[in-house]
């Protein structure tokens, strides 16, 4: 069993009068994939917000790697490695492929050149293919502007683009929501490979045999609170239904 | 740079992962950018026009004349490059180099005891000094309302359109100043270097260098894209959006503010009821170059041959005895129908 990278202990939120977290726990694991699953409302999006620095907790604990840290920014998060795919692509349509890669990270040239603000295109060219290559991502070609490519090409490079960066956590919301089968089955690759290199990958997603099929855990958030895990691949779909529905209750809310 | 081997195939079919990574021959980026087809009508239309007055349309003195007249216009439409490709747009450019041109003059008209005739280049300097801080004021405005404050553009920019004219008419009552430095009209205006190189000319060619060099190979320059592009997916990328945007505007607020000056050089006045027009001009020019109204996509480059378009055609047009109002008509035209392939641009490959 690998080691819990992180850590979320009796988180809650509130927004007004709403409560959108009632004490929810949720953990993580290096180089394993962990789905968080739920009904619509079971407070996964404001989890994943408050774990992505998007939002702050009311209360509770966020730990990563035994220490107790605060996300108080998704910039707070990056610099943490942890780094979240959005359900909506976030890509620039109008970039290239390496543009989007190195977006926010440009490499300058070296020298007064770099000083004066001058981008050193082709070594971000150079190593985004690396990445590419490494992630199994092909693209058509890495010149056109990312709109251009298929719907698939183009969540690989955003699910790309935060794998790289990402050294201890990725957050991958609804990542094949919008895909076809060809398409999802290549986002869900690139999902395993970046779980070998040893990432904690928590993906939240409707899709029942999609989860079975590539997660090695199982949350389950029920009415902002977690009320079931499992282990990924002995687990039957009836057993989620029935977590997500409330029929089944492995953990007391605290 | 990586080499690929052209093949003849389907390119949306790949034999091995490796084959989508290599870059596309330069002939067929060429022919697939607009740029290249933009830049094909406009000397289309100098052959056309030279076949047409071979003694007086092809001659250093016309083409002098086409660029000094189009070096005011250059300077704002590299401006509104920019703005454009941000998704937004600058109404207030022509308003803010009368304010610019006004200000200055006013300016060197006072430190010359009323009459800037015989000013010398102490003086000429200082104006120019407040031509730029003018201008770059109005640009802060502009930038602090659109992404500060999230006015949209089109409204902040047709409010300093009127708020600039308005201020810079009650600045002089309402008339022209009409005492400008001879050297500076001298020298600056009418000036040339290197024999035949208008000085005008010199300058906007100048900032239009350095106006390209810092749209397409800096970072200042990838975000502007990124920002029209996509602003939440920029803003969800670290990228300050707010403080982006209000460096764009305030770049093109002081862009405006040396064309101001430039025109008072030139014209020898503020001429304010001749640059009502230029916001229109240089959005036109603009989008003529290519550069998509929805942001993230343009050039400087094609902004260049945007700029040269309407003004071939109409020197064209008056040399060759056509009424030039006739030019009015085919810009029109050309514009519109470069929006239009845009749109049909975008449609095509947001379908996919």
């Amino acid at each position: 069993m690998s080691e819990i990278l992180l850590d979320a202990q009796n988180l809650t939120k509130h927004y007004g009068s709403v409560e959108a977290l009632r004490g929810a726990s949720f953990q993580a694991r290096a180089g394993e994939v962990t789905a968080l699953i739920g009904d619509n409302g079971a407070g996964k999006s404001t989890l994943v917000k408050c774990l992505s620095g998007a939002e702050q907790p009311s209360s509770g604990k966020i730990l990563l790697d035994g220490k107790e840290v605060h996300v108080d920014s998704p910039t707070r998060a990056r610099r943490l490695g942890i780094e979240t795919v959005y359900q909506d692509l976030a890509v620039a349509p109008e970039l290239d492929p390496a543009a989007n890669l190195f977006l926010g990270r440009e490499i300058h040239r070296k020298g007064i050149l770099g000083k004066l603000g001058m981008l050193d295109k082709a070594e971000m060219r150079r190593q985004a293919i690396d990445e590419f290559k490494r992630l199994g991502v092909t693209l058509q070609s890495t010149d056109v502007p990312i709109g251009s490519l298929s719907g698939g090409q183009r969540q690989s490079v955003a699910v790309a683009r935060s794998v790289v960066w990402a050294s201890k956590v990725v957050f991958m919301d609804e990542p094949t929501a919008a895909l076809g089968v060809v398409q999802r089955e290549r986002v869900l690759d690139v999902i395993k490979k970046v779980r070998d290199k040893g990432i904690a990958v928590v993906l939240i997603s409707h899709n029942m045999p999609e989860v079975l099929s590539v997660a090695d855990r199982i949350e389950v958030l029920r009415l902002g609170t977690r009320v079931a895990r499992f282990t990924g691949h002995d687990t039957k779909l009836e057993d989620l239904v029935a977590a997500m529905t409330g029929a089944l209750v492995q953990e007391e809310a605290a | 740079m990586t080499v690929s081997t052209p093949t003849k195939k389907d390119p949306g079919i790949q034999d091995t992962p490796d084959a989508g990574f290599g870059k596309v021959p330069l002939g067929k980026r060429l022919i697939g950018a607009n740029t290249f087809w933009i830049a094909l009508v406009l000397v289309a239309m100098i052959a056309v026009f030279s076949a047409l007055a071979p003694d007086s349309f092809p001659t250093l003195f016309n083409f002098q004349q086409m660029l000094i007249e189009a070096s005011v216009l250059l300077i704002l439409s590299v401006g509104m490059t920019f703005v454009i490709i941000t998704s937004g747009i600058d109404l207030s450019v022509g308003s803010v180099l009368i304010f610019a041109g006004m200000v200055a003059g006013k300016t060197m008209e006072g430190l010359s005891g009323g009459d800037a005739t015989h000013a010398g280049w102490g003086v000429i300097i200082v104006g120019l000094a407040v031509a730029v801080v003018a201008g770059t004021i109005w640009g802060l405005i502009n930038g602090f309302l659109i992404a500060v404050a999230d006015v949209p553009p089109l409204i902040v920019t047709l409010g300093t359109m009127g708020a600039a004219l308005g201020a810079a008419l009650l600045l002089n009552g309402g008339s022209n100043v009409h005492t400008v430095p001879t050297v500076l009209n001298q020298r600056l205006g009418y000036g040339t270097s290197f024999v035949v190189v208008p000085n005008l000319v010199l300058i906007a060619v100048v900032i239009t260098l350095i106006g390209a060099w810092l749209l397409h190979t800096t970072k200042f320059g990838r975000y502007t894209f990124a920002v029209g592009s996509n602003a939440e997916g920029a803003r969800r990328a670290g990228i300050g959006v707010t403080a982006h945007l209000l460096k764009v505007y305030t770049l093109t607020g002081f862009l405006a503010g040396i064309a101001g000056f430039l025109s008072l050089a030139y014209f020898n006045s503020t001429t304010v009821s001749g640059h009502t027009s230029d916001n229109l001009n240089a959005i036109a020019a603009t989008v003529l170059g290519g550069t998509s109204l929805f942001g993230g996509v343009g050039s400087v480059l094609g902004t260049v041959i945007g700029v040269f378009i309407p003004a071939v055609l109409k020197k064209g047009f008056n040399i060759a005895h056509v009424q030039d109002f006739w030019q009015m008509i085919v810009v029109g035209a050309v514009l519109i129908a470069a929006v239009w392939f845009d749109q049909r641009r975008r449609k095509r490959r947001n379908s996919r």
